[in-house]
């Protein structure tokens, strides 16, 4: 599939944005951490900002964006349709949270529900991203057991690194914080590696035999309808060298997993080295975002589609 | 309404033989002829006359070597919306653009109300969806739905124009929803199939595979030609001496 930046970005900001935004719902709102003011200005503002840039992003690809306001209508049937709903939807309780955590300084009571709110509705906005892409049977990579649970993961894992770089900067390095986005982190790591290796080992269920109903033998395309590449040739025929695939996920793991992780346990395990653990908090969190658009890179353009298969790709 | 409609009254499609198909294109043109002033309209050309040719088109026909163990065969392979009675291209369209007939089973896109957002195309397995990036809507096949209901065409022509202009009659129209009818007689005897039935989106449109291969073309060569006028000069002379 073709790696549209637009989308590339949209899933990635989203996906950490949501992830920051239950962490603060949940924290914030129960008053597990106090935070001063500007902390929770910042944080909850660069939550709502990563989502708003990902859904304006999202728009960016529309053939026609000055309709986008259709897309809103068939949530009975379409993913994509529910996840326009639900990102909207998320904006409401997490703006009264923002009112009652940032605005009035305010922690449990209704700020602890509307916080709590926001956090299932960020959960439920990023298990609609993922069955956009679960839900498409042409393309195997995609709809894997894999997919649903990979966007949960990586969102509480890109929301945790930020929360942990911005209690760092901002009010002060927290264990509890820093256990989460480390943990979370190996199980990023280990999810990862386990859909890849999954999709290695995929046996191809649709052929050319059965894509153009000729039994038995084999099916070898000779020649093409057209000469140049067109819409699905561009669209959905994109194919990575296996080359650079393979050099992409070790980059894609060192930024996202392992240089996060190496940063992330230096700072917990010297916890007397003070502005140092600020530094490498963020800079964990910079390394990660940017190993995730590298691995969300891959996730379209190592999708297969079904169609290839007609031009024998 | 992206919900899909629990049956549908007819069951409208096309039944391609791919034993007859001999790949002339004449259905590709046809139906781009018609269709870039049709329902649909324009079929957008980019750049018709340069190198980098692209737009779009609702048939495509490849070409396929298909090779068993009774030898080796050409098979031309035409490629369009298969107007599938479970489709997912209709059920993941976010604005109810896309949408599958009750009354005859035809998938449509409404152009008015697409967004463009293309993951119709993404859902379709068959490539049988292209974008329009000038007018930035999904295109599709309609069936000729302008065609085939058209009181002011003659009656023999209101089938799909690339059913009409095919030339070895690779390509039957009719209801596939009525045993009864010609077209679902001739997917029972020649053992009509679906493409990718494995993905469950149980297409309308069905195929008929090549025959079994006969031996006749290699057993019965023609004779070799006589030369029709007698040469003249020393050829002649050679030729007339050596066949009496
Ligand atoms: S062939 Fe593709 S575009 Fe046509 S109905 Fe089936 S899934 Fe939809
Ligand atoms: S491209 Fe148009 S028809 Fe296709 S899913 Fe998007 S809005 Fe619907």
């Amino acid at each position: 599939m073709h790696p549209a930046y637009s989308v590339i970005f949209f899933t990635t900001a989203t996906g950490a944005g949501y992830g920051l935004l239950a962490f603060l719902g949940v924290a914030g709102g129960f008053g597990l951490i106090e935070g001063g003011f500007w902390f929770r200005l910042v944080s909850l503002g660069l939550a709502l900002a990563l989502i708003s840039a990902g859904l304006l992003s999202s728009t960016a690809h529309l053939g026609r964006p000055e309709r986008a306001w259709r897309a809103f209508s068939q949530w009975r049937s379409s993913w994509l349709s529910r996840e326009g709903v639900a990102s909207v939807a998320t904006f409401v309780p997490a703006g009264l949270f923002g009112i009652g955590w940032v605005l009035l300084g305010k922690q449990g009571g209704w700020v602890a529900a509307t916080g709590l709110l926001s956090a299932i509705a960020a959960a439920v906005t990023v298990c609609t991203t993922a069955m956009i892409y679960a839900s498409l049977k042409p393309i195997a990579q995609w709809s894997s057991k894999f997919t649903l649970p990979g966007y949960l993961i990586f969102a509480a894992m890109t929301g945790s690194v930020l929360f942990n770089a911005l209690l760092a900067l901002l009010d002060e390095p927290r264990t509890p914080a820093m256990l989460f986005a480390i943990v979370s982190g190996m199980v990023g790591w280990g999810w990862k590696s386990a859909t890849w290796q999954h999709n290695d080992s995929l046996v191809a269920t649709t052929t050319l035999n059965s894509a153009t109903g000729l039994a038995g033998g084999t099916v070898r395309s000779i020649e093409w309808p057209h000469t140049e590449e067109n819409y699905l040739l561009k669209e959905m025929g994109f194919a990575v060298a296996r080359k650079h695939a393979m050099k992409l996920r070790v980059i894609a793991q060192a930024l996202a997993f392992a240089a996060p992780l190496f940063m992330l346990a230096t700072a917990f395990s010297f916890s007397d080295i003070g502005g140092l653990a600020v530094v490498l908090s963020v800079a964990a969190a910079l390394s990660q975002l940017a190993g995730m658009l590298v691995e969300r890179w891959l996730f379209f353009a190592e999708a297969k589609h079904t169609v290839t298969l007609y031009y024998g790709r | 309404m992206t919900c899909l409609p629990a049956s549908t009254e007819k069951k409208l499609g096309l039944v391609i033989d791919l034993d007859t198909c001999v790949g002339c294109q004449a259905c590709v043109t046809s139906c781009k002829e018609w269709n870039t002033g049709g329902h649909m309209a324009p079929l957008t050309d980019i750049d018709p006359y340069g190198g980098q040719v692209d737009g779009v088109w609702f048939n495509r026909v490849h070409a396929y070597e298909h090779t068993t163990e009774a030898g080796g065969r050409t098979v031309h392979f035409p490629r369009s919306c298969l107007h599938c009675e479970t489709p997912a291209c209709v059920t993941v369209c976010p604005t109810g653009a896309s949408y599958k007939r009750t009354s005859d089973g035809i998938v449509l896109v409404d152009e008015d109300k697409c967004i463009g957002c293309k993951l119709c195309s993404w859902a379709c397995p068959y490539g049988a969806r292209e974008f329009d990036t000038d007018v930035g809507v999904m295109k599709k096949c309609t069936l000729c739905v302008d065609r085939i209901y058209n009181d002011n065409i003659a009656p023999e022509d209101r089938v799909p124009a690339c059913v009409a202009a095919c030339p070895t009659s690779a390509r039957h129209f009719g209801d596939l929803g009525d045993p009864d009818s010609a077209i679902s007689q001739l997917v029972a005897e020649r053992g009509g199939v679906d493409l990718m039935p494995e993905l469950g989106y149980r297409p309308t449109n069905k195929y008929l595979p090549p025959r079994a291969r006969t031996e006749r073309a290699a057993t019965v060569p023609a004779p070799a030609l006589e030369a029709v006028k007698v040469e003249g000069g020393f050829l002649g002379w050679v030729d007339r001496m050596l066949s009496a």
